[in-house]
């Protein structure tokens, strides 16, 4: 490991050159020698062939502009409507976590933010586990004939699954911390309870709003793996067509100008949601939660909140908890059996993942795409933070470089994971073979979380405690040890968790990317549920539920060492 | 004018007010003093409309307010914080509660212009609030509540979070326009020199009931009750068990020493009764008490000593520390 060597002395110039207030300009770009040449390397060299590729003239015809307008258009109308959805179901929830105070409101808080931090591909697993055709609710009404999978209210559904925590944080945190004297004040100065609300609360929120709407839109825009899995290819997006183009009928002009496309429109929404996200701190006095909440009076008023609190839990906990459950659950014909389905417990589809069968769709059993994940988000870990914490270093101290150099930096959050996968194709096509491009792809999309992971720890470390410890007869070292490293490893911790849980999801590159005898856990779920069988689709479901059982793990991790406040974008 | 009758209010079973009743007539200031926890800010925010008593009603004129919601109610009310809109500016600030009540355009910008002058803020019109001074914001929340031209006015500690410069200036200025406009006025307050120098009446407050009653002077001169007088910090204050009537006075026995004491209460020998004693009130009395100096902190136009027995006195020259020595006092009778 040449590499990890240098990093590592880079690193250590890092750390024995933190103490003093500021860098050097020559530790500065000692620092940044590393991240830079990998993000030229992984993003911008790609980036270039790509932009390269969009502008020959077998890219720019018009009946590949026909197109992309068409695929467009569709994009923007799935995610606006998305959007609108989440809003619908998000707003009443943010309020009622903002507003009122009710049994096992911290469970079902939490609950909503788990399908945030899912892998795509085990959302669509549990949609389909429970609202597909092999699903719990055909296999216990199996008449109905309602199809679910393949339509546009699958694609929907599953964004609101996503998305709607986002608003019930923004709004719903925006909504508590507002100073519930503003609404008396109001009140008392002749404002009845609508015009208290158009008035003054919904002028306070409007940042919040408009930046957690924005966030929501982004994010649906992009989404891949739902699109790909609960829709099909006829419902295409800007992602799905660049995969349909780079894998399925091969047109790589076509995918590279949708990609730019793909690319300006990200940029330019990223730009929109930094303006007002930075707008919506004009809060003057936030006011502790407590005094905001309030118990349900009236028998109306009680009603109405079992009722949408009951929505809600059933609304987050179906698709989760109906994944687990069919992994175990068998609705089959016995092997070679055209007779009766038969019904029961079954523990088939988990030790069918360890045989491999000929006429198989792998060329292993299946359970080394499980290996291979580990192994790819063990490097994605290593990569991440020895790129990542001379980086942090860095911009934890900005001076005009790093002003400059971080947008730079976060550059490939703004990029889709399946451009990330074309770009890498176009420039290191050669070297598919080679088992470092995955975990390669999977560090530039986990080093902008891991940065912002690792940068505000070491920002927060002030100076003053430093120079306590050292006034109080602490040696340097002691200082170290004593001070800046107990922090920095909770954020370490954090950040490696981070970069673990995003390798061992990551769809979109990892889809392209991957040879077909190194799956990783998302692409065998994706291979799995493409092929027809019952016995393919069991094991769908338990592959999908040993990656939602590593990523639950991951997540409980990360919020057992995160520090509050940091980690954020 | 606004009559309170026995409001009684709790939280989870914690009584917060317990049967309390007062009046404010025209043109009349009423403080309400007492310590944090009293139960002064919730009497307010009943009043104002913004929270339902558990039972007891409220009157205004005559006419119960009991379902008049509080938007409807046209009392104003002054925040400690300000509670100044942070997404609208000085003078948009001040013309809610008048679009509120859909005022005619000239009549709004006439009416802010005004109050703007009441509380010396023009020229503050266009400033953002949030850039404003702690003192200047709440001008500009007075400013609001008067441009509204309010039945009542209510002040929850307005100037708690002020500096002690800033406080006594507005504190003149709130006295003198509370007497230019008339408006009747509760104010809130833990801090009895504001109390004092605001009020036409005081209500003292504790443990969610009134516990005195009176002109500032009457108040300050009668506390009534051992813990009135340690609340306003009169002096001394110890207890003392009678032993004997003598003529038109009662002879009382302390910790202290014997005392004989006026009071017009009738008492029996062995009654517990709480004494007074101020610290200006050396040589204005016959009563005797003796001890060591313990202690001598000039103060300005005085010394403040203090005994070993823990009694202070406030005295023109100084004696020595470790000093014997005896003043007359005037002892007071607490019930």
């Amino acid at each position: 490991m040449e590499t990890g060597k240098q990093v590592s002395q880079g690193v250590h110039a890092g750390v024995s050159m933190v103490v003093p207030v500021s860098l050097s300009a020559r530790s500065r770009i000692l620092l940044w020698i590393l991240p830079l040449s990998f993000l030229i390397i992984a993003f911008f060299h790609p980036l270039s062939r790509i932009l390269a590729l969009t502008f020959e003239p077998q890219a720019l015809t018009t009946e590949h502009i026909q197109l992309a307008a068409h695929v467009l258009l569709f994009t923007f109308y799935q995610a606006i409507l998305s959007t609108l959805l989440t809003l619908i179901l998000g707003l009443p929830a943010a309020y009622l976590f903002a507003r009122y105070n009710f049994h096992g409101k911290s469970l079902l808080r939490a609950l909503t933010a788990v399908p945030f931090m899912l892998p795509t591909v085990v959302v669509a697993a549990g949609f389909s586990a429970l609202l597909g055709p092999r699903g719990l609710i055909h296999t216990i009404f199996p008449l109905s004939t309602f199809q679910f999978i393949g339509t546009l209210s699958a694609i929907l559904l599953a964004h609101v699954f996503y998305n709607t925590t986002i608003i019930i944080r923004v709004v719903g945190n925006a909504l508590s911390s507002l100073d519930p004297k503003l609404e008396a004040a109001a009140r008392s100065l002749g404002a009845d309870s609508p015009r208290v609300w158009w008035h003054v609360t919904l002028p306070l929120l409007r940042p919040a709003l408009l930046a957690s709407t924005l966030l929501v839109f982004l994010f649906d825009f992009t989404s891949f793996g739902v699109i790909l899995l609960l829709g099909g290819s006829q419902f295409a997006t800007l992602e799905v067509e660049i995969y349909l183009r780079v894998l399925r009928l091969p047109d790589l002009p076509l995918a590279a100008l949708l990609s730019v496309i793909q690319l300006v429109c990200t940029i330019l929404f990223s730009i929109l949601y930094s303006r007002v996200a930075t707008r919506s701190t004009i809060q003057t006095n936030p006011r502790s939660a407590q005094s905001n909440l309030r118990q349900p009076k009236t028998i109306r008023e009680k009603i109405a909140l079992a009722c949408f609190i009951f929505l809600l839990t059933s609304f987050f906990l179906l698709p989760l908890s109906a994944l687990p459950f069919r992994s175990f659950f068998r609705v089959e014909a016995d092997r070679g059996d055209r007779g009766e389905v038969q019904y029961g417990f079954t523990t088939d589809y988990y030790s069918e993942l360890f045989i491999n069968r000929r006429g198989s769709i792998f060329y292993v059993p299946p359970i080394r795409a499980t290996v291979n994940s580990l192994a790819y988000a063990g490097g994605t870990v290593l990569f991440s933070l020895l790129l990542g914490f001379p980086a942090a270093f860095a911009l934890a101290r900005p001076t005009r470089l790093e002003r400059i150099l971080d947008p730079l930096i976060m550059l490939p959050l703004g990029s889709s994971a399946v451009m990330l996968g074309l770009g890498f194709i176009l420039s290191y096509g050669a070297w598919l073979t080679s088992p470092l491009l995955v975990p390669f792809a999977h560090t530039l999309v986990a080093l902008p979380f891991v940065i912002r992971t690792l940068q505000p720890a070491i920002a927060s470390i002030p100076q003053r405690l430093r120079q306590a410890a050292a006034s109080l007869g602490a040696s340097p070292l002691e200082v170290w040890k004593n001070i800046d490293l107990p922090i920095l490893r909770r954020a370490t911790l954090a950040a490696g968790t981070f970069a673990f849980t995003i390798s061992l999801g990551e769809f979109g590159a990892t889809l392209l990317i991957s040879r077909p005898e190194y799956p990783t856990i998302p692409v065998a779920i994706e291979r799995f549920l493409s092929q027809p069988g019952g016995l393919n689709y069991g094991q769908a479901m338990a592959m999908a539920t040993i990656l939602m059982s590593l990523t639950v793990a991951s997540i409980l991790l990360i919020e057992r060492v995160r520090i509050p406040g940091s980690g954020e974008f | 004018m606004l009559e309170i009758q026995h409001i009684f209010k709790g939280y989870d079973g914690k009584p917060i007010l317990q049967d309390v009743s007062f009046l404010v007539e025209v043109g009349e200031t009423v403080c309400l003093l007492g310590a944090s926890g009293s139960g002064k800010s919730t009497l307010l925010r009943i009043i104002a409309g913004l929270e339902d008593a558990d039972s007891g009603s409220i009157s205004f004129d005559g006419r119960d307010l009991s379902s008049t919601p509080a938007h409807l109610r046209d009392f104003g009310l002054v925040f400690q914080d300000y509670a100044l809109f942070p997404h609208l500016n000085v003078s948009e600030n001040v013309a809610f509660g008048l679009k509120m009540r859909r005022l005619p355009q000239n009549e709004v910008a006439e009416r802010v212009a005004n109050s703007l002058e009441m509380v010396n803020l023009r020229g503050f019109e266009n400033r953002q609030v949030t850039d404003l001074s702690g003192g200047e914001q709440q001008r500009v929340a007075l400013a609001r509540v008067l441009a509204t031209r309010p039945r009542l006015l209510m002040f929850d500690e307005p100037l708690g979070a002020l500096d002690r410069t800033l406080r006594e200036d507005l504190l003149n200025e709130l006295r003198s326009i509370l007497h230019q406009t008339n408006i009747p006025a509760i104010y809130v307050t833990h801090d009895q020199e504001e109390a004092f120098a605001m009020a036409d009446r005081i209500l003292i407050l504790h443990g969610g009931e009134i516990v005195r009653e009176g002109a500032p002077a009457d108040v300050w001169a009668n506390p009534e009750s051992a813990f009135v007088a340690r609340f306003l910090g009169l002096g001394n204050v110890f207890e003392g068990e009678v032993r004997e009537k003598l003529d038109k006075k009662w002879g009382v026995e302390s910790a202290f020493g014997g005392f004989d004491i006026a009071c017009e209460h009738e008492h029996r020998k062995g009654d517990h009764v709480h004494l007074l004693v101020r610290p200006h009130s050396v040589g204005k009395g016959s009563n005797i008490v003796q001890g060591i100096v313990s202690d001598v902190i000039f103060q300005q136009d005085r010394f403040k000593l203090t005994l070993d027995n823990g009694l202070y006195f406030y005295l023109p020259s100084p004696p020595k520390v470790g000093e014997r020595i005896q003043v007359s006092v005037k002892v007071e009778c607490l019930l």
